[in-house]
């Protein structure tokens, strides 16, 4: 049979090709952002509250155990928070408790912003050229383990206020996680995306924003809520130690001050808006990445 | 060592199906065709001009010669329709409504029409195939590589697209090199198909298919397609064979 247009003739002659084929890092997808499909079971979470409210107001109230009687009980700390005019001077109802919400929440937002705008590009970079992570990954990796307290005298001398040393040392652990779970991300993807792409006709910079940025964003979220939970963490020792506002400095006030339905109050703020700023990121990272909510929603059918 | 000693001239407009084990070496020589493996030694050469030498052991990867992955590199985060739409989009030979016009039309021609706006994450892997091998399509290749593309399907979905791919074919007269292990898949389909020996991986026996095109279903219970099937089955299995007790590790 002829043929006319659209075809070629191939030729291989006496090849002959040695050593391994490459094999292709199978990737491991974490489904982290899937779980919000599962159709919530409230009853079971609001079990789960009730259950160890129960227990705190049981073990420190009725039964009066030896080591939890000395802690605030439910009823005291639930009095507090919800009175107009609490005794210790802190409630729903008093802005001073907004101020501390309001100046950590300011805190964590920059810490976050500034680890990310940081972190993901770098990340990304070090996936993509192994140059660059041959040059940067070991000193990365040395730096990493040091914590955010063993770098306090270091951030007092490089940065001038108060303010931007909280800020750099609330960045690192931050850092770093986004850092290596977007670089992970990148690592993750299955060559054959990259392979397709470049047949198809990709530059080098149109594989980078078509295939690996996107393909590396499951692993850029779970970083990102991990990193949003570290921002936290790091933050409200901080806090503990700069004595100005904040829900950490709070706690701590609290303290010295014997003020203790407080500090659960400011723990308890801190579970709640911690939870909510984790939520967000959750969010943001379901709607960037619609295409593998509906595939999870059809049970990855094939 | 993968492929030893390999020659083999294919026809332009030609399909021609390489039947090996698992694990001798098939896909390295379609990598070697695409430009992701290099050579050792000969010659690949394209209409006459070398893609691959000893001075130049890598091919450039380009969309004259495009693969079809064996589990399907469409990518998840974009819809069918983007995915189609990739490699012109990216090339920039065509104003944007062009390439959508082609695109639409192009999916509707092989069956697609009503998933352009879905993931492929969202649809048959049958029909992921199909989008996939459109993608490739879009960009007027000269060759099509298939890396067993249909390895992954049942085979109700898979005599389905057979006929999908011939139908395809006799609309874009395309080279085609695909690499299966399913004999009978490459009788019905090709017009040459060349038997593999195990690792390092030779042509065996190269025969031509003389069941005439277009060709459908009944072939497969015509006379002629039984023949060809007896010629082949048994130095395919002495293959197979020689390939289990080497113990071939799957690619």
């Amino acid at each position: 049979m002829s043929s006319t247009a659209g075809g070629a003739s191939l030729r291989a002659r006496g090849t002959t090709l040695g050593g391994r084929l490459k094999a292709s890092a199978v990737d491991a997808l974490n489904f982290r952002a899937g779980r919000w499909l599962r159709s919530s079971k409230p009853y079971l979470a609001l079990l789960g509250f009730a259950l160890f409210l129960g227990f705190w107001y049981y073990a420190v109230e009725v039964a009066r155990l030896p080591r939890f009687k000395d802690l605030p009980g439910l009823t005291v700390v639930v009095r507090e928070w919800l009175s107009r005019s609490p005794v210790y001077g802190l409630s729903i109802f008093t802005p001073e408790y907004y101020k501390h919400i309001l100046i950590s929440l300011e805190r964590v937002g920059w810490s976050f912003l500034v680890s990310t705008l940081v972190g993901v590009p770098l990340g990304l970079f070090l996936g993509w050229s192994r140059t660059l992570k041959e040059f940067a990954f070991p000193i990365f990796e040395l730096f990493r383990p040091i914590p955010a307290l063993a770098w306090i005298p270091m951030s007092i001398v490089l940065f001038p206020s108060t303010e931007s040393s909280i800020l750099f040392l609330t960045c690192i652990a931050p850092f770093f996680a986004t850092t290596l779970n977007t670089m992970l991300g990148v690592e993750s993807i299955d060559s054959a995306y990259m392979r397709a792409a470049t047949c198809l006709g990709a530059s080098r910079w149109q594989v980078f924003r078509h295939v690996i940025v996107p393909g590396a964003m499951p692993f850029i979220f779970t970083g990102l809520e991990i990193s949003m939970g570290l921002c936290w963490f790091s933050l409200v020792g901080g806090e503990m130690l700069s004595g100005n506002y904040g829900l950490g400095y709070m706690i701590i006030d609290s303290f010295m001050n014997i003020s203790y339905p407080n500090i659960v109050i400011g723990m308890a703020t801190l579970g709640v808006v911690g939870y909510a700023t984790s939520g967000m990121v959750r969010i943001l990272g379901n709607y960037m990445m619609r295409w593998r909510m509906r595939e999870l929603a059809l049970g990855g059918r094939s | 060592m993968a492929v030893d000693h390999c020659s083999l001239d294919i026809a332009a407009g030609e399909i021609c199906m390489i039947v090996g084990p698992s694990g001798c070496g098939k896909t390295t020589l379609l990598n070697a065709i695409a430009g992701f493996h290099e050579i050792t030694s000969g010659s690949i050469t394209l209409d006459g001009n070398v893609l691959c030498n000893a001075a130049k052991p890598k091919a450039d990867p380009g969309s004259d010669r495009i693969v079809v992955f064996q589990n399907g590199a469409l990518f998840p985060w974009k819809t069918n329709l983007e995915n189609v739409k990739f490699g012109p989009a990216m090339r920039g030979i065509m104003s944007k409504a062009e390439i959508t016009e082609k695109a639409l039309g192009m999916m509707a021609d092989a069956g697609l029409a009503g998933v352009e706006q879905n993931f492929p994450g969202e649809v048959s892997s049958g029909m992921r195939r199909r989008v996939e091998i459109v993608r490739a399509l879009m960009n007027d290749p000269k060759v099509l590589l298939l890396d067993e593309p249909y390895r992954a399907l049942d085979s109700l979905t898979k005599s389905v697209m057979h006929e999908a791919l011939l139908e395809i074919y006799y609309k874009n007269k395309v080279t085609i090199f695909f690499i299966t292990h399913d004999l009978e898949e490459a009788i019905f389909l090709g017009h040459k198909v060349a038997i593999m020996t195990t690792r390092p991986c030779k042509p065996k026996k190269v025969l031509t298919i003389d069941i005439p095109h277009p060709r459908d279903y009944g072939v497969l219970t015509s006379k002629r397609f039984r023949e060809l099937m007896e010629e082949t089955e048994e130095i395919v299995h002495e293959e197979a064979l020689k390939a289990f007790e080497a113990g071939e590790r799957e690619n």
